[in-house]
């Protein structure tokens, strides 16, 4: 298979892993701002404890393999984004530290601090990320030499704030189904009925989303229904969809959590599929984007890279399989937790 | 205000920061590796004690080296896209190879590692700290194989209007390569050791009786005096004869040689002065310079004169950050030195004044990495990679200096308060740790 469109469906993989997973975390963050107890704001920490820093990895990883596979996209789009990125990476700094900075200190105004740090640095995040993928499917404004022509404020459109929305309600149903998943008792009730709102938020979203970017940018759409992939992800965003309430009512908590992870990864696969081969689409002048072949690495590299990830990233499936197996099952308070 | 310097105190500013967390996360990593393997060999108690209270303090210094290095890999987009693009075909692939090999595997066995202690067997349990080590030890190695690229650079050509890879070995095993990564790695586990026994000491310092501490104290001196000669010599002593040969101005920059000459002279002491570049109240050894790098006494070496005036890196802060980190090399030989000979002596442990040496020694191993780090980088200017690319022609084009000064306002905000709270916290969780390990010995019998 050609090198280009691997690293393309690699960098995509990341991207969707990262979105999956950091997702849920992400989503427990911001239900975090709503916790009704102490007692429920340590079953948020405690479940997502052990895997959220692996999960946040994945975007670091998609950041380098950006750089080692699409120098030019990596290099355009962050210094492009640059003031969005510093405070999506502030964001991340304040999360990281405000998971782990909280149980350190028996004071309640230094928990609720940090409880607030660590919600609304998710939220920020959450918002970030999708406003940024917004950008990128309604296209940036590029020139001849492949740099940014636009300002911090081009980044702020319609399309792009409703898409960080949209990223918002998903991460937090996927984060709530991911507690129900994780908890017991009243609390997994409570945090049932949080599902249907979300839901319907989320359907709504992207039912809106979607209709605006087939009017700003049609040509994600041209030629799609002949892609055999593209019918598969609509499959999975479908199942996705319409599985969450379905196993939702059912109580089958794993199920549900599947459904929201197919749904995101499949909104990430029809993204990737309606791209390409395109990586950035230049917004008004479809010629200067950059796509697999001009903002490539050449094929050495390329070569090179694919044989350290098909080294790397089975080993990295199995290991953290098994990590999420030891800690699978509901959260147990003990002397170790957060 | 020029995008160049300020996206310049940016990096700067940002990888200095981060660069006080790696090297103790992997200095400790190691140090919790054998305390572990001894708590689970010999079952003993007093050893599983110190591995539940040190992998707090390990778990709180990741954490905050994990929020700081998130920066460094947008950077290198967000601030000098043009170097991005012109080396991004070599320079990329190691960035891309520390996530895939390292990051996992490091973080993910770390949530296993803290979470998992009574969730899987106790061998799987010392494993996950052992993948933390190795993880955090590839991690240096993937880093600093870019680094040293930069330094000095193999295995590319430049055609299409950038650097494109030839020979992937070649570029990975360059000639700096392997001395930086053993000073690198060499050098964090001095900072670990340093680490362990001032916490230690300050244990003992409250209970000289302390049975925990008298343990770590002594696994963290016996480490520490060996690695802290090893940092010197060889690997110390190598790099430099590697930088003689390969980065010449770099040379001559650090150790203060500004005329050619055959027998050159190894400054030991000196306060250099900048216009002209002159060397005041010198104390020096002729000779002796070339003898160390060249093995030979009258062996010529290229002082600054030789080399362009727009190709020199700044004489003054490479020489004093230089000098500055060989003293205090020295000086961690001497204190590790006489705190084995304490121990032996069994005065260690009521030596109070000594225990508060120790205690206050913590950060100058962290101040030598800086240090170092600073040699190191500051003595490659003017140059983004060695003779290919210079960092002024390296920053983005389209980002305005403004938003660079903000993020910079930013990063000092957060990382003073980042810096602040956790030297706090590790006060805070030190001067609790009586209480805790009671608590916690409660915790496993119940």
């Amino acid at each position: 298979m050609d090198l280009n469109i691997t690293w393309f469906l690699l960098v995509f993989v990341l991207l969707g892993g990262y979105a999956i997973l950091d997702g849920f975390d992400l989503g427990v963050g911001v239900l975090h701002l709503f916790a009704g107890d102490e007692f429920e704001r340590r079953v948020h920490l405690n479940a997502i404890g052990p895997v959220w820093d692996g999960n946040e990895v994945w975007l670091l990883t998609g950041g380098g393999a950006l750089f080692a596979a699409f120098p030019v996209v990596y290099a355009t789009v962050f210094s492009g984004f640059y003031l969005a990125l510093m405070l999506l990476l502030m964001a991340l700094i304040c999360r990281a530290v405000g998971i782990e900075f909280r149980g350190k200190v028996e004071s309640l105004r230094w928990k609720r601090f940090w409880d607030m740090v660590f919600g609304i640095s998710s939220l920020v995040a959450a918002l970030l990320l999708g406003v940024a993928f917004g950008n990128i499917l309604r296209g940036i404004p590029l020139d001849e030499q492949q740099n940014y022509a636009g300002t911090f404020f081009t980044l702020l459109n319609p399309l792009a704030l409703l898409i960080g929305i949209l990223s918002v309600a998903l991460f937090t149903l996927h984060g709530a189904l991911y507690l129900v998943m994780k908890s017991e008792g009243d609390l997994h009730e409570r945090l049932r009925k949080w599902v249907p709102g979300l839901w319907v938020a989320v359907v709504a979203l992207y039912a809106a989303a979607t209709a605006t970017t087939f009017f700003v940018s049609p040509f994600l759409f041209t030629g799609l229904l002949n892609q055999p992939l593209f019918w598969v992800f609509l499959l999975l965003v479908t199942w996705g969809m319409l599985s969450i309430p379905v196993a939702s009512a059912a109580n089958r908590g794993g199920l549900a959590f599947i459904g929201s992870s197919s749904l995101i990864g499949g909104i990430m696969g029809l993204s990737a599929v309606s791209l390409f081969p395109r990586l950035v689409p230049a917004l008004g002048n479809l010629a200067n984007s950059l796509d697999i072949r001009n903002a490539a690495s050449t094929p050495r590299t390329l070569k090179v890279m694919l044989i350290i990830a098909l080294i790397g990233m089975p080993l990295v499936i199995i290991y953290t399989a098994y990590i999420y197996r030891a800690f699978k099952g509901k959260v147990k308070l003990g002397h170790e937790s957060y | 205000m020029d995008p160049v310097i300020l996206s310049r105190i940016q990096f700067a500013l940002t990888i200095g920061f981060h660069f006080l967390f790696p090297p103790l996360t992997i200095g400790l990593a190691w140090l919790l590796v054998v305390i572990e393997y001894i708590g689970w060999r010999r079952d003993q108690e007093v050893w599983r004690q110190a591995g539940r209270l040190f992998a707090k303090v390990l778990a709180l210094t990741f954490a905050v080296g994990v929020a700081t290095g998130i920066v460094m890999e947008f950077q290198f987009g967000t601030n000098w896209s043009r170097y991005s693009k012109f080396v991004g075909d070599i320079f990329g692939a190691p960035l891309a190879a520390e996530g895939v090999l390292t990051f996992f595997l490091e973080s993910g066995f770390l949530g296993l590692y803290l979470f998992g202690r009574n969730r899987v067997s106790k061998g799987m349990h010392w494993f996950s700290i052992l993948m933390v080590a190795v993880g955090a030890t590839l991690s240096a190695f993937w880093i600093l194989v870019a680094n040293s690229w930069q330094q000095t650079p193999a295995g590319f050509v430049v055609q299409n209007g950038r650097a494109e890879l030839a020979s992937f070995y070649d570029a990975v095993f360059n000639a700096s390569m392997w001395v930086r990564f053993l000073h690198t790695v060499t050098a964090a586990i001095v900072c670990g050791a340093f680490f362990l026994a001032g916490l230690s000491a300050y244990l003992l310092r409250k209970n000289a009786e302390d049975r925990m501490a008298r343990r770590t104290l002594t696994l963290a001196v016996v480490v520490g005096l060996i690695f802290s000669i090893l940092v010197a010599f060889p690997t110390g002593h190598d790099h430099a004869k590697q930088v003689a040969r390969t980065q010449p101005e770099k040379f001559a920059a650090i150790e203060g040689l500004y005329t050619s000459q055959k027998a050159a002279p190894l400054v030991m002491f000196a306060y250099p002065l900048t216009k002209p570049p002159e060397l005041k109240a010198k104390f020096e050894i002729k000779g002796l310079l070339s003898w160390m790098a060249f093995g030979d006494v009258n062996a010529h070496i290229p002082g600054i004169d030789q080399f362009p005036a727009d190709e020199i890196p700044p004489l003054w802060l490479t020489f004093v950050s230089f000098h500055n980190m060989v003293l205090l090399g020295s000086l961690f030989i001497v204190i590790m030195a006489w705190a084995v000979i304490q121990r032996i002596r069994e005065k260690i442990w009521t030596s109070r004044r000594f225990l508060l040496v120790l205690i206050w020694a913590i950060p100058f191993p962290l101040a030598a990495c800086q240090l170092g780090w600073i040699t190191a980088e500051v003595g490659r200017q003017p140059w983004i990679v060695y003779k290919l690319m210079k960092t002024a022609d390296a920053v983005s084009v389209t980002v305005p200096a403004g938003q660079i000064l903000f993020s910079i306002i930013l990063f000092v905000v957060v990382y003073s308060a980042l810096g602040s709270l956790y030297i706090y916290l590790l006060v805070r969780k030190m001067g609790h740790a009586d209480q805790e390990r009671l608590s916690s010995a409660v915790g496993q019998i119940a």
